[in-house]
């Protein structure tokens, strides 16, 4: 009863297009907003900062850069990790090769290399597709972190590709305790999520999309296949890219090629398929579970005051891991998305039945 | 002149390795259109329940026959993926029939970690050994053409025949066999072959079950080689180039693909690699497939993608 539109009377093509155009959503967004960025850090703890919160921030803005490529351009992609290392190792290199270079700077820049190598890796995407594509980018992957561990260039000549950075500053701010660092992730992933959210709104993105429903029929009536492929993979490695870097530089600060090995690649494809592919909202809801299920599971047997040895634990975490996945992907193949907009469906009505 | 020839049988040797795990990729993939990113789990699973078993019967039953311990494990770890295949088909498959291939995709990665874990669970999850008797002492041959002869490890030649007689086995099976007939209409056409009463569930089962028996196969080689742990796992994505190189629907082109890429990984590593930096054996599979596919999209034996609008 609460959540509907009646009412809400649209007189001018702006108001009808905006990104919520529902008043109660933009209500629901700005107190979302306003909860993340003044509420939480007062009362969240180091550990939930550290453990939760800005790995959740930063795979959330990953997963939004692999949904563009996947979930609206229909290019499955076994690479992201990769171009989250390319992303840190550029960052890290234009970091510490350059004197005085800003964070910022640093991370967009880290982002613009992703884009380079994305492009170049996405170039066969032009012809092969489908589950062919999926294990060619394998090749992207699996090159990329061979590179990072034998080139020693790529990693200003550190034993094993381990790198670490230290004393970040954005504009003369510090970025050191778990707050400072967690409000950089969030600044970033919003204005990165309004962009992606605006872009996939925007010409290029139905392009995108016609070409992921049927890239013969796209072609037809008249949607460039190389323009609107190499774009989706550009701005898609961006986003990583730029992911990456934060990874790398905020949560990590010191990290070594497996950081991004083909395990994050895997992880960040559930989370874009559990969250809902195309879906800016379902990259959020798939990052939040696949961060949220191991630290849950972890805790499960001392809840029931079980004691197990770690090597059992982390097995049973595995078939459990395993079993929620098929179990999801069973009970909603279109994802955490589509239970979203089910509900927001319901709430229409709620509480009367018609 | 001999090294190369030597370094060549190693890569094919390897290559033949790589087909048996090819072989179950392509089997399930032909039969259900589901790209089956748990076969390199079946594989562990298999060498983890065939090791185990091998090493629990004689203790159990109390006899001290090795071959027999050998038999019976083998028998036994055949049951449990049968019983695996049953499981997947019934709890996960059959209820994800018509969605798209990357959602199978996921639940077969899902059901990786799932079997993952239960073989460790279940079996341990130490290094252990899988002893069928295979011979370790290397084989010269032609000495009296090359100097020094050529140095082949008997082993892989044992490994290399199981992988034909595997793949002999397998072709009889489809060609002369009422289920064989089955399974090749179902891989035509689902909707056919239903309508003609193939019953689909049970065949995916069987599909499953074969794949399993390719898995273990291929499990008690590897184990025999490396030993049975975790990283057989693993091996199952060095198989994946091998399956787009010879083409997702086609039995020879795994076996084809199979040789291209040990041969190629080897020689590249012997030749190319000191220039590189070593270690380009990881990659180098990858990038071979990938530069092929630029050419032929559909890999070597692959069913041609036709698009239609």
């Amino acid at each position: 009863m609460l959540y509907r539109e009646n009412g809400q009377f649209k007189s001018s093509y702006r108001a009808d297009q905006q990104v919520f155009p529902i008043l109660q959503d933009r209500v629901f967004m700005l107190a979302l907003l306003a909860m993340a960025f003044a509420v939480v850090p007062l009362l969240a703890s180091e550990y939930f900062f550290r453990a939760i919160l800005i790995p959740f921030l930063i795979l959330s803005l990953a997963a939004l850069g692999l949904n563009i490529l996947v979930g609206y351009c229909g290019q499955i992609s076994l690479g992201t990790g990769a171009f989250m290392a390319v992303g840190a190792y550029a960052a890290y290199n234009f970091h510490v090769r350059i004197e005085g270079m800003p964070l910022i700077a640093s991370l967009l820049l880290g982002g613009l290399c992703a884009t380079v190598v994305g492009v170049l890796f996405g170039v066969p995407s032009l012809r092969i597709k489908g589950l062919y594509l999926a294990v060619a980018t394998l090749a992207a992957q699996f090159f990329l972190d061979w590179a990072f561990l034998r080139i020693n260039w790529l990693t200003n000549n550190s034993a094993s590709g381990s790198v670490s950075v230290a004393g970040l500053d954005v504009f003369g701010l510090p970025v050191e305790s778990a707050v400072q660092k967690y409000l950089l992730c969030l600044t970033l992933l919003v204005l990165f999520a309004m962009l992606a959210k605006n872009l996939v709104r925007s010409a290029i993105g139905r392009e995108w999309m016609a070409i992921r429903d049927m890239d013969v029929a796209a072609a037809v009536i008249g949607i460039r296949p190389v323009y609107a492929k190499l774009t989706a993979f550009a701005v898609s490695s961006f986003i990583v890219g730029v992911a990456g870097a934060l990874w790398g530089f905020v949560h990590l600060s010191t990290w070594e090629p497996a950081a991004f090995n083909i395990d994050r690649s895997f992880q960040l494809l559930f989370m874009v398929i559990i969250g809902g592919l195309g879906s800016i909202m379902g990259s959020f809801f798939g990052a939040a579970f696949i961060v949220l299920l191991p630290i849950v599971l972890n805790q499960i047997p001392g809840w029931f005051g079980i004691s197990m040895s770690t090597a059992l634990a982390s097995h049973l975490e595995f078939m459990i891991f395993g079993a929620l996945i098929v179990f999801f992907l069973i009970v909603e193949p279109h994802g955490l998305a589509r239970l979203w907009s089910t509900a927001k469906e319901k709430l229409r009505l709620w509480p009367f039945p018609h | 002149m001999g090294f190369f020839l030597e370094t060549l049988f190693g890569g094919l040797m390897v290559g033949m390795l790589y087909s048996l795990i090819a072989i179950g990729f392509v089997l399930i993939y032909k039969a259900s259109g589901v790209f089956n990113f748990a076969q390199g789990a079946m594989v562990l699973f298999a060498a983890l329940a065939m090791a185990r078993f091998a090493e629990w019967f004689p203790r159990w039953l109390g006899f001290e026959s090795k071959v027999l311990a050998n038999l019976l494990a083998f028998v036994a770890a055949m049951a449990v993926m049968i019983v695996v295949a049953w499981l997947i088909e019934r709890l996960a498959l059959s209820r994800l029939v018509n969605q798209e291939g990357i959602t199978l995709l996921m639940a077969t990665l899902g059901i990786a970690y799932f079997l993952d874990g239960l073989g460790q669970t279940l079996f341990g999850n130490d290094i252990y050994k899988i002893d069928v008797g295979m011979p370790k002492e290397p084989l010269m041959v032609l000495e009296s053409t090359f100097q020094g002869g050529l140095l082949l490890s008997q082993e892989d030649l044992i490994a290399a025949g199981v992988a034909a007689a595997l793949v002999a086995v397998l072709a009889l099976f489809f060609q002369k066999t009422a289920t064989g007939r089955a399974l090749r209409a179902v891989a035509d056409d689902h909707q056919a072959a239903q309508s003609i009463g193939i019953p689909l569930n049970r065949i995916w089962v069987i599909v499953w079950s074969v794949a399993g028996f390719a898995a273990l196969v291929a499990g008690i080689i590897w184990g025999s080689k490396l030993g049975v742990q975790f990283s057989l796992s693993l091996v199952a994505l060095k198989a994946l180039p091998v399956v787009i190189l010879g083409g997702l629907t086609s039995v020879p082109g795994a076996i084809i693909g199979g040789l291209l890429i040990g041969v190629g990984e080897k020689l590249s590593e012997i030749y190319l690699g000191p220039m590189l930096g070593g270690g380009i054996e990881i990659w180098f599979a990858y990038v071979l497939a990938l530069v092929f596919l630029l050419v032929r999209p559909q890999g070597l034996f692959g069913e041609k993608i036709i698009d239609r609008v």
